[in-house]
């Protein structure tokens, strides 16, 4: 079978995929939990909520706050304790509201069972409203709201919906355990989706580090006699999962500087968001909780847990007898994009898919030596930037020809800072310029 | 744990750092230096000596107490300098010699610029082409190999010398490149500075270094093929006047110029086609100061005219972004 993968740089850095036999095991409800209102990309949600209030688990607590928003629902059943700012794993306040579990007692007309509902609806457009209604944000990482994905603008169309299942972040490996166990439930999810964009054809895309799930979402498909969707094995190559390099590794199709993958007719949703898709869909589940991979060299037990969203992280790390001495570094994703967590009493959000257990001498950065212009993180860039040149630009504070150089397409995918020889923190300067040209992009649309 | 470490992503780092790659390219050397210290003897290992620590020597003490900035030797650049420097002279040239190219490669060529990363071209061979044209004597003085064991060389011009001497007298390129056999050029039993002498040993350098991936092949390949391209053209059309091109590849200092010296980071352009461009210029120059040139070698001219261009050719030839026309 031949492999396909992205046609500009990429780095191959070790998989360490130490948790992948671990099954996915749910994790006892904590005694607390702490749901944010701001868990996706958009505007916050509005607490729906009071004080004092009982909820139970799937209830809607929050309302969409815009266009591009969420509805939130509690994880727990239990009585609400407080709305109030909170800090969220950057260390940012946040609003969060907090419940006391009690029991576990479910809202009306969800449907627990393990019944797997196969009938696709025929009304694409009850499809989203299911959706939306499930409060389903994209779980890959960036959390946009699905159905905002799902419903493009008047004049596009879409051709192919393609989920993502590369995983191509080094130590993660709850989507290829989700794949394993929930493999009929995310081929249906696939499904959905499908039907939703007006029955385009599907690709589940899987990096070659995962033969057991490629051969068995290849049997699911065959057995569940959908037509129109198909497995594709990708190169194990990152950011091969980074929704245009993936457009681009499927269908051959780049999307502009600064487009939606819509414009050239791509939808990409992730394994786990297919999963979410397919309980909101067919089980009228809302996304209370999902599978977050917990691993590190460092740490003794490895796991794949089914966490209710808002858990404290503290919590987790806890029950899986606490963070070693050696950790020095936790990060919440993987270890080329994920961010360090400066705050263990942090909660969970919808999109939290990792804990990553680092130690010193895994993480440290080294300091940085003089560029000697070796052009391996221009080999490197995904984007086919120029990150030495980017880097002094930023430095320099030349916004325009930061520009120029179209700082603003860096996908902040890591590549150039992990291929750097002189350990020059070329991402981090970057970030800066990126930040600037963006903002003057907005500013210029605005006028 | 006691305190969390929270910086920006990527929180890992590939094994590459700047003295893994110059360890590699040491490395990728010592076949090299193997060779033309069995072929040349002991003599030869005192030029290297002498070369290589005047290099780490210099550099050390630059740093120190003219910059005054951390010392950068333990990235073993300048180790790499001082080998080049020493293949690229001849193994009789004296001691004093060798020291005067290594001020000029490292003080001049390199900490003048500002060090490792910021020098315009290549040190190794700036300091070979002063000596070149300061002491062209012992510059152009080559020995036949004696051997590690060997009691006294014999003395001679180059191949590229005495055919350069020789079409200057009249006579066909024929006549004068039979005294030469393809064996003997890859297997160095040839007049030249040390570098010149073991062309597979100089190759297996070259193979390893692009297994390691630390440098790419093309800039390389594309003066092999502009060299033999360019030498085909002319002795297709006067082969009484102009040397073939299987001679032209294997002599002189080529295979060291376009293996080790023309792949340098620092000198060379990072784009693929920005560096194809690179090898052109530096294959047909090299071909140009060797059928028309007053000096019979070209290699170094051409790389240091071509290193001069690398600002050009990084602005001119860029890597197509992605989604962009």
């Amino acid at each position: 079978m031949s492999k396909h993968t992205f046609s500009i740089g990429g780095v191959h850095p070790h998989d360490n995929k130490i948790s992948r036999e671990c099954p996915i095991t749910p994790l006892p409800i904590a005694p607390t939990v702490y749901i944010s209102v701001a868990q996706h990309i958009g505007a916050p949600s509005v607490p729906c909520v009071a004080v004092g209030d009982k909820v139970k688990v799937g209830q809607v607590i929050a309302e969409p706050g815009g266009f591009v928003g969420a509805f939130i629902h509690s994880s727990v059943s239990g009585t609400v304790k407080s709305i109030a700012p909170r800090a969220d794993l950057a260390g940012r306040a946040t609003t969060h509201i907090e419940i006391a579990v009690e029991g576990d007692e479910w809202a009306d007309g969800i449907d627990t069972t393990d019944t797997l509902v196969t009938t696709i609806p025929e009304d694409p457009k009850a499809i989203v409203e299911k959706i939306k209604l499930g409060g389903v944000v994209g779980l890959g990482g960036a959390t946009f709201p699905t159905h905002v994905k799902l419903s493009p603008p008047p004049g596009s169309k879409c051709e192919r919906v393609i989920i993502n299942g590369c995983e191509c972040e080094p130590y993660l490996t709850s989507d290829f355990r989700t794949l394993l166990e929930k493999g009929e439930q995310v081929v249906v999810g696939a499904a959905l989706l499908k039907k939703a964009m007006g029955d385009v054809p599907c690709t589940i895309a899987i990096e070659e580090n995962k033969p057991e799930a490629i051969a068995h979402i290849q049997d699911v498909i065959a057995k569940l006699g959908y037509q129109g969707i198909e497995v594709m094995v990708m190169k194990m190559m990152y950011p091969q999962g980074g929704e245009k390099q993936l457009i681009d590794a499927v269908m051959h199709r780049q999307v502009g500087s600064g487009a939606l993958p819509i414009s050239v007719g791509a939808v990409v949703q992730n394994v786990a968001t297919a999963l979410a898709v397919y309980d909101a869909v067919q089980k009228n589940k809302p996304i209370v909780d999902n599978s977050v991979t917990v691993t590190g060299e460092c740490f003794p037990k490895q796991a794949n847990l089914l966490v209710r969203v808002g858990t404290p992280l503290r919590y987790i790390l806890d029950y899986l007898g606490g963070v070693p001495e050696e950790a020095a570094k936790i990060i919440s994703g993987g270890p080329m994009m994920g961010r360090a967590v400066a705050n263990l009493d942090a909660a969970t959000v919808k999109g939290t898919g990792a804990l990553l257990l680092l130690t010193e001498k895994q993480t440290k950065r080294a300091p940085a030596t003089q560029c000697i212009r070796c052009g391996k993180c221009a080999d490197a860039c995904p984007m086919g930037l120029e990150p030495f040149l980017l880097n002094k630009l930023s430095k320099a504070a030349d916004w325009d020809a930061c520009e120029a150089n179209a700082a603003q397409d860096c996908i902040e995918c890591g590549c150039c800072l992990y291929s750097c020889p002189a350990h020059i923190p070329l991402l981090d300067n970057i970030r800066v310029g990126k930040g600037f040209v963006l903002s003057a992009i907005r500013a210029r649309a605005k006028k | 744990m006691n305190k969390l470490l929270v910086s920006p992503s990527p929180h890992i780092h590939s094994k590459d750092s700047t003295k893994s790659l110059m360890l590699d390219v040491v490395i990728a050397l010592v076949p090299a230096i193997i060779c033309s210290v069995v072929f040349y003897g002991w003599q030869e290992l005192l030029v290297l000596g002498v070369s290589v620590a005047s290099c780490v020597l210099l550099e050390w003490a630059i740093t120190k107490y003219m910059l005054k900035k951390p010392s950068t030797v333990g990235d073993l650049s300048a180790v790499i300098t001082g080998i080049l420097l020493a293949l690229n002279v001849p193994y009789t040239t004296p001691w004093w010699v060798v020291f005067i190219g290594a001020v000029v490669a490292i003080g001049v060529a390199k900490m003048t610029f500002g060090g490792i990363g910021q020098n315009i071209w290549n040190p190794a061979l700036v300091g070979r082409v002063f000596l070149l044209v300061s002491f062209p004597t012992y510059m152009t003085t080559w020995s036949k190999p004696a051997g590690l064991f060997g009691v006294d060389a014999v003395s001679g011009p180059t191949p590229l010398g005495t055919i350069q001497e020789g079409l200057m007298q009249g006579s066909s390129v024929q006549e004068l490149t039979s005294a030469y056999n393809y064996k003997d050029l890859l297997f160095a039993n040839l007049g030249g500075s040390a570098g010149e002498v073991c062309a597979l040993a100089l190759l297996a350098g070259f193979v390893y270094l692009c297994c390691r991936k630390v440098i790419k092949p093309w800039i390389t390949l594309s003066i092999f093929a502009t060299v033999a391209l360019t030498s085909l053209i002319f002795w297709g059309i006067n082969p009484d006047r102009f040397t073939d091109p299987l001679f032209n590849l294997l002599t002189g200092g080529l295979i060291l110029g376009a293996c080790f010296m023309a792949t340098d980071y620092v000198t060379s352009p990072m784009s693929l086609w920005g560096g194809v461009m690179f090898g052109v210029g530096i294959g047909f120059l090299t071909m140009m100061i060797r059928y028309f040139g007053s000096y019979p070698e070209g290699v170094s001219f051409a790389i240091l005219i071509m290193n001069s261009v690398v600002p050009l050719l990084n602005m001119w030839f860029k890597q197509k972004k992605f989604g962009r026309k």
